[in-house]
């Protein structure tokens, strides 16, 4: 049995949980569930910098795990007003019913 | 152990991912979303990231997906409606084919030169962090305050009521 997991474990994995995510944001119509999609890919992407750093025994890539979680975090409170506000204006979650741009 | 550790959470992880995207109803997949990121922080232990482990948790699990929640509480979301016709027939196999095809790459890439054990890296505390981050990556971080200024504003003026 082995004692140390493989570096490439970490990365398929990282490499899975995003595809999931590129998935949930094409198939999926519900407006909040696509907004989860787009986190997921994120967690996907932090794992691959956390990796890394181990690789590299630095510390960077940590620091850029901290600001893609600032970042997503911004992202949601300012994504989550949208919603709310797309939702008051048309009472849907339905992103096919939401193409004003669309013409 | 390391390995064993590692397979019962990528395991998790990845079975909470696909219900991310399976389920209909937004409060399932917001739930398993936040079954990802739990063990997604075991994951950073173990690469020796406490700091991160802590923040994923705090600000992940609990920060962002409690908003999440409150949003579809509040939206009083319901299962999602089918529109138009499914895409899961030609989707799944297709989506499993390129789920191969990308770990056989990734395999083959990166040559497994680096084992990942518990306790190989200790750089990842918040002692470090701190240090790194008052003095590499003191600009990014004090932009990054004003991102989240921006953001602050920008929630409140969007989700504002309408003054006539």
């Amino acid at each position: 049995m082995m004692n140390a997991v493989p570096i490439s474990w970490f990365l398929t994995l990282s490499a899975i949980l995003f595809a999931l995510g590129v998935a949930g944001f094409l198939f999926r119509r519900n407006i909040i569930t696509v907004f989860m999609s787009i986190e997921l890919m994120l967690n996907a992407v932090n794992l691959s910098f956390v990796t890394f750093a181990y690789q590299h025994k630095e510390v960077s890539g940590h620091l850029f795990t901290f600001f893609v979680m600032v970042v997503a975090a911004a992202e949601a409170a300012v994504g989550l007003a949208i919603i709310l506000t797309v939702f008051k204006g048309r009472s849907t979650l339905n992103i096919d019913d939401v193409n004003s741009m669309k013409n | 152990m390391d390995v064993i550790l590692f397979l019962i959470f990528a395991l998790i992880a990845v079975v909470c991912a696909i219900n991310v995207v399976v389920q209909t109803h937004p409060i399932s997949s917001a739930l398993s979303l936040v079954g990802v990121m739990g063990s997604l922080a075991v994951l950073y232990l173990l690469l020796g990231a406490e700091f991160i482990a802590a923040a994923q948790v705090i600000v992940y699990a609990g920060a962002i997906m409690v908003l999440f929640v409150f949003v579809i509480m509040l939206l009083n979301a319901g299962a999602e409606t089918r529109t138009g016709r499914s895409y899961l027939i030609p989707g799944a196999p297709l989506l499993v084919l390129f789920l191969g095809l990308l770990a056989f790459f990734v395999q083959r890439i990166f040559p497994d030169t680096t084992m990942v054990r518990f306790g190989g890296f200790t750089g990842g505390g918040p002692a470090e962090i701190g240090h790194a981050l008052f003095t590499t990556y003191l600009l990014p971080f004090e932009v990054t305050s004003i991102l989240i200024l921006v953001a602050i504003i920008g929630a409140i003026v969007l989700a504002r009521k309408e003054i006539e």
